[in-house]
């Protein structure tokens, strides 16, 4: 008998079980005003500890510029927000609801962090607008991918962005055809498509012209605001042109935080990059 | 040479000694008393006689009375059937079939008379119980031998065919005995015997004998000795023995698993350390590894074809022949294919995959599809007995240790010289490498033409374990790439470990699963594993970048 | 983008065009046309040509994957023998008590082997559908449980291949076995008739011949629908940039996933097709070199574009029949030549070089 009874209490039909609820994360909540709680992260590899010890907070709709000398961490430490590496110790935060260890690359993606790598990864074999249209935040599962057509608005979202990052001419061709800096807003462009509410831009004006790099710390300005950004650059002339806040990270420690006067200014920081 | 000049001055330096012993000896039998020659020849009469009993009183006097030499001749010959006696005059001879004549020898004199026709002699036939008796004489006789080998041999067949008479015999040599072996296997002997006796304590003191024994003829008769025990105390005794002895055969089973685990393992670690090093270092795919491989293995087949006089050099000649050979192939192999590949690994796997078809096909248009044969020097075949279940046979240990000098020669390389130097660089950091002066291209073409030659090597090695076929090599590229994906890439130690550990766990499976499923359980194992840790064993640690 | 969607167009059309048209015409060919006749089509190059279909259906599922998602599974062969291996278990229960031993249940290698009943994974395949479901089943479930793993994992590249190779080769080692229950090193062979049709008869050889050419077009199809959707896109994005495809949000191991499974049932329908029209199934279907000679199909027809598969896997299978026949040993000489050749000089394929032809007039 009692099996039985175990298999009516299975289909019961006002019980829901743990394993059918999908596992959502809940929604971004700012209220506090701080989008990005990072507190004592720490993470090593092979002993080397490339973060130590690590307490940064970002504010909503913020634009942060984060320098320091090489291995000071600034990659690992964007490799931890997007859940690439996952540190040692500590917390990550995205607003106050939202635990940035416990979720998996594209969950944090769908969250609403963007990450512009370095290297500009855009498809080389797609063209401009194939590539804002798989950015495009809307259902990703295999099926609805399958079956997706692009609706009216959809396709405005993806012509506002085009003319944001001012590839509205070439919105045909191969993206293996663009210019290094072409590729950079393309990239850009991409994140924005996912709407996200927190950019991570790991040096976008690398190998740009200047005329290149202007419109870039245009870009950058414009796109804060409404979302917030963080942007880790060597060129201090660029990091000049576009910062409210300036964060130094030194072997994985927050070095000082402050204007990009203060900054420069800074003994410390003088040491850091100058040496003794 | 030195040694044999050295035996030849002992002989000649030692041989009046013996001779003179052997001299009072003789002269002592010749003018020994009347009574014991003519109760030999008695016994030789009797040994005529057609009743068993009479024989064996006959055995029994000539037991007493003949010589140790001439003793052991009539016994023996009584044994392999070639005593026979004339029919006309009932003279015992020794009967030797030479090409159809028989030639007759007198047992008495020891004189050859002449030729005789078979019908006109009577063979001396024996039953049974005569047949142990002379063997029982006889093993007596040899447990007195001078030469320690002799009697070990002797102790053993008693050990087989365990013989309650001769039980104080025992007890008498084992007191007399020096060499240590021998005496060993004569107290289990003498505890076998004792076991049988009526007195309990003879029948425990016996059993202390053959505590640890790993002689199958112990175990047998003391599991038949519990079946028929009535002494409780002693048959516990006994049950502890047994388990003892028995927990004893499974330890050196598990040992003779193990060093089988071994054996194989150091194949797998052979045929893939070349592997490790084209796939690890410089990153490419070569599915002719196997055929590689297959050519070192043809390499050893040819050279062996060369020179069939001397077997044993050859293949010491094969090793670097092969390396050159497969090293060579694979250069050009570099050159001409992988070289404009570099960068599109799955287009390297496809291409060295036509390779491999190529040379596959082409030995088997060059030496016909049939598997050739490698012989397999004396001092490789054999085994060291280490003890009556545990033996190791020559060519696997010999497998074993020269992969370990494969390895370790193949470890120095590429920590200390130059070259390997040059490599471990190409292989961290290409354009630093190059911007430093070291010449990348020459370094992959060397580092591939360094796998192939290893892979070369171990076709010599599996040349001594095989047949030499065309398919030699297929058999062995997915264990290999197994190998070097489990101990994980470009790390020798991990190449040496993860072969090592499959073969073992290939072995211990074995035995209950059946070879074919074993392998099927090792590469489901695998490709679980590499699920798992997708970087081996040792992963490379470092920033993920 | 619209320019290349209309080029496609275009050349499904002409693709679709002409299968249909050997599809009716060969058959046609075959039965209507006396074998006096000059144009007369013998059973047995229908029965070839047929096989050469299959054949180019497992070559387009092989493309779909390693074309556009850039996994080069070499265990396309496995899924392609578990769907014959279904239908040959199907027509082995055809046989009945036809069968050498004249068991009316057991299969005659089963008798041979003293076996009193039928293994549980037998039963239910007297019927033809399910026999069909299972030959889509099976290596779907495979591949799946296969996928799950691998692509969780993110096993990719060379590894991948590796690892489906060793798939392929402990399935082949499986299948050698007596005890496994499909007949061991000689595998099942000596049917008689599928759905009550001998075998032997023409008319079931066209109807074959036939449904191999339906089977073929609906793969195209399929695969033609999935590539120019957007899901086609995002395969694409995974094979030439797998991370990125990662941080824009999509779960590329449910992608790679379900595009493999979907692939894996083409092949095992291929399979299915294939051993009716040849008349046996034997483990060295499962061998490696099976496995790898279609990716060398697909290479030399081209990969992503899924007419050139189909054009490589006729091609080089032709040269196999003509050649094994004419010179059985330049064959391997041959291919491994083929293997080189296309890799170093044709990374396009045949209709790579067309195309680039037609680029530069």
């Amino acid at each position: 008998m009692q099996p039985l009874e175990k298999m009516r209490q299975l289909f019961r039909r006002d019980q829901v079980f743990d394993f059918l609820i999908p596992d959502i994360p809940p929604d971004l909540d700012v209220t506090h005003g701080v989008i990005l709680y990072l507190e004592d992260i720490s993470v090593s590899f092979d002993g080397f500890k490339a973060i130590d010890n690590l307490n940064l907070y970002i504010g909503d709709g913020e634009l942060r510029c984060i320098i320091g000398p090489n291995g000071a961490g600034k990659t690992t430490m964007m490799d931890i927000i997007t859940g690439k590496t996952k540190p040692d110790y500590g917390k990550a935060w995205f607003g106050q609801s939202i635990n940035l260890l416990k979720l998996s690359e594209p969950e944090i993606a769908q969250a609403g962090i963007g990450r512009k790598f370095q290297k500009p990864t855009v498809f080389e074999n797609h063209s401009v607008f194939e590539n804002l249209e798989l950015a495009m935040a809307c259902n990703k599962g295999v099926l609805p991918t399958l079956m997706a057509s692009l609706s009216g608005e959809q396709h405005d979202h993806i012509d506002k962005v085009l003319e944001l990052v001012g590839l509205t001419e070439i919105t045909k061709s191969r993206a293996g055809s663009l210019s290094h800096g072409q590729k950079q807003w393309l990239e850009i462009g991409m994140l924005l498509m996912q709407k996200p509410k927190l950019l991570l831009v790991d040096e976008p004006v690398a190998g740009m012209t200047l005329q290149e790099m202007e419109r870039t710390a245009e870009l950058l300005t414009s796109l804060a605001g409404e979302r917030s950004v963080i942007v880790v650059e060597h060129d201090m002339d660029f990091v000049r042109s576009i910062a409210q806040k300036v964060t130094v990270l030194h072997q994985g420690r927050i070095l000082m935080e402050g204007s990009m006067d203060e900054v420069q200014n800074d003994q410390r920081v003088i040491e850091v990059y100058l040496g003794e | 040479m030195t040694f044999a000049s050295l035996s030849y001055i002992r002989t000649t330096f030692f041989l009046p000694v013996p001779a003179i012993i052997a001299f009072v000896f003789f002269a002592a039998i010749a003018t020994g008393t009347e009574t014991t020659t003519v109760e030999f020849e008695e016994g030789l009469s009797l040994l005529t006689q057609n009743d068993f009993d009479q024989k064996e009183r006959g055995i029994d006097k000539i037991d007493i009375s003949a010589d140790p030499m001439k003793k052991k001749e009539i016994f023996t010959a009584l044994l392999s059937d070639q005593l026979f006696y004339i029919k006309k005059d009932k003279t015992l001879v020794f009967v030797e079939e030479d090409e159809s004549v028989y030639r007759i020898t007198s047992v008495l004199s020891g004189i050859e008379l002449t030729a005789l026709k078979k019908r006109k002699l009577t063979k001396i036939s024996l039953n049974n119980t005569l047949r142990q008796k002379i063997n029982s004489i006889l093993a007596r006789q040899n447990l007195s031998h001078q030469d320690p080998q002799v009697r070990l041999a002797a102790a053993n067949k008693l050990l087989e065919e365990p013989n309650p008479s001769i039980v104080s015999l025992l007890a008498s040599r084992l007191t007399d005995e020096k060499d240590a072996k021998v005496k060993k296997t004569l107290s289990l002997a003498l505890g076998l015997g004792q076991l049988k006796d009526d007195a309990p304590d003879k029948r425990l003191n016996a059993l202390t004998n053959l505590k640890g024994s790993l002689n199958p003829s112990v175990r047998n008769a003391l599991v038949k000795f519990i079946h028929e025990e009535q002494d409780e105390t002693i048959k516990k005794k006994a049950e502890q023995v047994l388990r003892d002895i028995d927990s004893m055969v499974s330890f050196f089973g598990f040992a003779e698993t193990l060093f089988f685990g071994l054996s194989m393992g150091s194949v797998l670690v052979l045929a893939a350390i070349g592997l490790a090093i084209t796939f690890g270092v410089i990153g490419v795919i070569n599915m002719a590894h196997g055929e590689l491989i297959m050519i070192g293995a043809y390499t050893t087949y040819v050279i062996q074809q060369l020179m069939p006089e001397s077997i044993g050099l050859s293949l010491f000649l094969a090793i670097p022949a092969a390396f050159i050979v497969s090293g060579l192939t694979g250069i050009v192999i570099e050159r001409s294919v992988i070289r404009f590949l570099y960068g599109r690994p799955l287009e390297t796997l496809l291409a060295t995959y036509g390779l491999s078809l190529v040379l596959q096909q082409a030995v088997r248009s060059i030496f016909s599809p049939l598997n050739r044969t490698v012989i397999t020097p004396d001092w490789m075949s054999g085994s060291l007995a280490i003890n009556s279940i545990f033996s190791i046979t020559i060519n696997r240990l010999s497998i074993v240790i020269f992969c370990g000098v494969v390895f370790a020669a193949l470890f120095l390389i590429m920590k200390k010289t130059s070259i390997g130097l040059q490599v471990r660089a190409v292989s961290q950091n290409r354009a630093m490498a190059r911007a430093m002066g070291v010449r990348a291209s020459r370094v992959d073409a060397l580092t591939f033409g360094l796998g192939s030659g290893i892979a070369g090597i171990a076709g010599v090695a599996l040349s001594q374990l095989t047949n030499v076929g065309p398919n030699l090599g297929q058999a062995y590229i997915i264990d290999s790439f197994m190998v070097v994906v489990f101990g994980g890439v470009g790390n020798l130690w991990g190449t040496m470990l993860g072969g090592l550990s499959l073969g073992i766990a290939n072995k211990f499976i074995e035995p209950w699963a059946g070879a074919v499923l074993a392998k099927i359980i090792i590469l489901v194992f695998i490709i679980l594993f590499i699920q798992r840790r997708p970087q081996g064993l040792f992963p490379q640690k470092g920033r993920v970048a | 983008m619209v320019s290349i969607l209309m080029n496609n167009k275009r050349a499904s059309i002409i693709f679709l065009a002409c299968l249909g048209f050997a599809t009716v015409l060969v058959p046609i060919l075959n039965l209507l046309v006396g074998p006096d006749n000059a144009f007369h089509i013998p059973t047995y190059t229908m029965s070839m040509l047929g096989k050469y279909l299959t054949y180019a259906l497992l070559a387009v599922a092989v493309d779909l994957v390693w074309g556009y998602l850039g996994i080069l599974s070499l265990g396309h062969g496995a899924f392609f023998a578990l769907g014959g291996y279904a239908m040959g278990m199907y027509l082995m229960r055809q046989i009945g008590d036809r069968g050498v031993y004249g068991n009316p249940i057991l299969p005659d290698f089963m008798v041979f082997l003293n076996w009193q009943e039928l293994p549980w994974f037998w039963h239910g395949f007297q019927w033809f559908w399910f026999a069909i479901l299972m030959a889509v089943l099976v290596p779907t479930l495979l591949s799946i449980f296969f996928g799950w793993f691998a692509f969780r994992s993110r096993v990719t590249g060379v590894y991948l291949s590796i690892i489906t190779q060793a798939l392929t080769f402990s399935l082949l080692l499986a299948f050698f076995r007596n005890e496994m229950g499909f007949g061991g090193n000689n595998g099942l062979t000596d049917f008689k008739d599928i759905l009550g049709f001998s075998l032997q008869s023409d008319y079931t050889r066209a109807s074959l011949f036939i449904a191999s050419g339906i089977a073929l077009a609906f793969g195209y199809l399929c695969c033609q629908y999935i590539v120019n959707s957007k899901l086609g896109r995002v395969c694409t994005a995974i094979r030439d940039s797998e991370s990125r495809v990662q941080f824009i949000g999509y779960r590329i191991e449910n992608f790679k996933l379900w595009v493999f499974a979907f692939s894996a049932a083409l092949a095992g329908i291929a399979g299915a097709l294939y051993v009716p029209q040849v008349g046996i199934i034997n483990p060295s279907e499962f061998s490696p070199l099976n496995s790898i000679e279609i990716v060398v199909w697909v290479a030399v027809g081209g990969r992503a574009t899924i007419y050139g598969p189909v054009i490589g896997a006729l091609l080089v299978n032709y040269a196999k029949s003509f050649l094994t026949a004419a010179m059985p040993e330049s064959w391997l000489f041959v291919l491994g030549a083929i293997f080189i050749v296309v890799t170093l000089f044709l990374p396009h394929g045949i209709t790579g070089l067309l195309k680039s032809k037609k680029e530069s007039q």
